[in-house]
């Protein structure tokens, strides 16, 4: 098998804050082959954008980076700033959560798409101008050539999304990251651009991180999920082998607290109470222990390390995973 | 877009009336009788009550301020009774040199102001940022009287490179015209960069936090894009307005530089009228000031427009 195309090792972001230190990401450990789709859930503030930001080299400027990230053989921790800048965009590109700031409000459309393409690809004006129509109708935006003209505020938010998306995907990136892409936007826009970027994955055979607090998103499109809760990755799995059998508590809680159409009316989601342990405050035990209904002693005494299931591939960090028959009926 | 700038024009017009009714009463208010003023200690009664018929002063105020009003509108801004020169001849004989100082000193304050402004944004809290802001604030608190006589002594007494005061008309010696214009324009520039450089600084420090630059560096555009293309327009905004203020200021003439560099401006121009009590001219003048302050303001709309597409069109 070859050498996959994003290694991500023992990587742990750090945050100086004026209450101390904040763990934002503890060191995680993931991998991605080429065309794959990798998944990553979890609920707000469980580091799921940091480690996006930690692979992109896009970090505040305070945080502290450990670990490494193998992007296409090269470190791209240890990567000077011109090579970086070089890869990304180009090989390495990013979909924003909400595309109403990450589009500059005073350029048009056409500048921002264009300038992507003339800095990586060396096109010339009248060739990159003809790409770029040809990206946004690729991404279903009606009369591209006239939007070329327009600014950002011309156009609603799931077609901003899709802008977004044809920027991302105009130098045939191999790896896309889509940061919660669908979050900001309108519920009957969101399956549309999933769709689409699934569709465009395909078409291209580039490899997709999908970062999400639902777990829905990923259910039908990713190969791969990893969940993640207060920094670290607490089980993942090929997405089949999870939604068949879970073993962590907190995936089992993550899909409980999506409403179903088949639930009686006025029946209160069953929402994971309390909340996410302070990350300047890091527990000894488990940090899902507090909230966990099967918490026993131990949880709260020492660290579950990841370990294998039965299912090749499938890991969990838990010392007491729900059972089959315990499971819920999903 | 017309339809902006229409917009503007008409909410022009009331500005403007405020203006000329203010500008009036200050001048009517003033104490002491005009006709008095211009006839001496020696004027009798009759001769002042005779005077202030001629003049209309008898009349009540607010059939003075619409009369005066009726004549400015036909560009009659009135007559000065010390040199009989009009309002406009005056105004015209002194506005090339305070325009021309307000340009250069503009001119350089930015070419210091914004690159520094950048730099320092670029790397926001580091030596050369905390270095620049401090000297900064040293600047602004060095009043211009004393720029100017440090300027002089360094420039014109110890080194001679340029002459201390004087001034000759860019038309007749132009070279020898910008000499005259180095010193006053940058004792008014160094006064002006400060606001600036720290406007603009802060700015484009809360614009590279924004998503859309993270996008940019995540499409990997070249650092000196990101910041020139992406970044320095959006943080203008306040830069235009700050450059607005200034260039209205300067246009009514700057008096302690004009006086001490001896430029015939409009700042002198009122200082004249002030001390000799030539309230026509005084009048004039601020009213033609204060029309070119909000000209220079409706201008700095439409620079917003040009900027920021989104006031084009109505957005936000």
């Amino acid at each position: 098998m070859s050498a996959p195309l994003l290694t991500i090792e023992n990587v742990a972001v750090d945050l100086p804050t004026p209450r101390g230190n904040l763990r934002a990401v503890d060191h995680v450990n993931l991998s991605l082959e080429g065309g794959r789709t990798l998944g990553i859930v979890g609920e707000s503030g469980c580091g799921k954008t940091m480690l996006s930001r930690a692979v992109l080299q896009l970090l505040p400027k305070k945080a502290k980076l450990a670990g490494r990230v193998i992007f296409d053989g090269q470190d791209l921790v240890r990567l000077d700033a011109e090579r970086l800048r070089r890869l990304r965009g180009r090989d390495l590109a990013v979909v924003f959560q909400d595309p109403m700031t990450s589009l500059n409000p005073v350029l048009t459309i056409g500048t921002q798409l264009m300038e992507t393409i003339q800095e990586h690809l060396e096109l010339d004006a009248p060739v990159a101008k003809k790409r770029s129509i040809e990206l946004l109708a690729a991404v279903g935006i009606p009369a591209p050539e006239q939007r070329l003209a327009q600014y950002p505020h011309q156009c609603s938010g799931g077609m901003r999304q899709r802008i977004a998306i044809a920027i991302a995907l105009s130098c045939e990136p191999k790896l896309l990251i889509a940061d919660e892409p669908t979050t900001a936007l309108d519920v009957t826009i969101q399956a549309q651009i999933l769709d689409l970027l699934a569709r465009e994955q395909r078409r291209r055979h580039m490899a997709m991180i999908i970062i999400t607090h639902d777990l829905g998103v990923v259910a039908g499109r990713a190969d791969e999920v990893a969940v993640m809760y207060a920094g670290r990755v607490v089980e993942r799995a090929p997405t089949s082998a999870l939604f068949k059998r879970m073993h962590m508590p907190y995936t089992e809680a993550l899909l409980a607290a999506i409403p179903k159409l088949d639930t009686a009316p006025h029946t209160p989601l069953p929402a994971i109470s309390g909340r996410p342990p302070d990350p300047t405050r890091p527990l000894k035990g488990c940090s899902f222990a507090p909230r966990c209904r099967y918490a026993a002693g131990r949880c709260h005494e020492a660290k579950p390390e990841l370990m294998d299931a039965e299912t090749p591939g499938h890991r969990y960090a838990c010392f007491h995973p729900i059972r089959m028959a315990e499971g819920i009926g999903a | 877009m017309l339809n902006f700038v229409v917009r503007r024009l008409l909410a022009m017009l009331p500005v403007l009336l405020a203006v000329s009714l203010l500008t009036f009463l200050i001048a009517s208010l003033l104490p002491g009788d005009l006709a008095l003023v211009i006839l001496g200690d020696q004027a009798t009664p009759e001769n002042v009550a005779a005077l202030r018929r001629d003049m209309g002063l008898d009349q009540p105020l607010w059939w003075r301020y619409l009369s005066w009003l009726g004549q400015v509108m036909q560009g009659d801004l009135g007559r000065s009774f010390r040199t009989g020169q009009t309002v406009l001849q005056a105004v015209a004989e002194r506005i090339p040199v305070s325009l021309q100082l307000m340009l250069m000193a503009e001119f350089i304050g930015l070419l210091i102001g914004v690159p520094l402004a950048i730099v320092c944004a670029a790397r926001a809290g580091g030596a050369f940022d905390r270095f620049m802001t401090g000297g900064a604030f040293a600047m602004l608190s060095m009043p211009s009287f004393l720029t100017a006589i440090l300027l002089i002594y360094l420039f014109a007494v110890e080194l001679r490179w340029l002459p201390a005061t004087g001034y000759v008309p860019f038309t007749e010696a132009p070279l020898a015209n910008l000499r005259f214009f180095v010193l006053p324009a940058l004792t008014l520039a160094l006064a002006e960069w400060p606001g600036i450089m720290r406007v603009l600084r802060s700015d484009m420090i809360a614009t590279l936090q924004e998503d859309y630059i993270a996008l940019a560096k995540a499409k990997g555009l070249k650092p000196a894009r990101i910041l020139f293309v992406h970044a320095l327009k959006p943080s203008s905004l306040t830069l235009v307005t700050v450059t607005g203020i200034n260039i209205g200021r300067l246009l009514g003439g700057t008096l302690i530089v004009e006086s001490i560099f001896a430029l015939p401006g409009i700042g002198r121009l009122l200082v004249g009228a002030i001390y000799t009590r030539d309230l026509v001219i005084l009048q004039g003048v601020v009213l033609l000031v204060a029309c070119g302050f909000v000209i220079v303001n409706f201008i700095v709309d439409m620079l917003y427009a040009v900027l920021d597409p989104r006031i084009r069109h109505g957005h936000a």
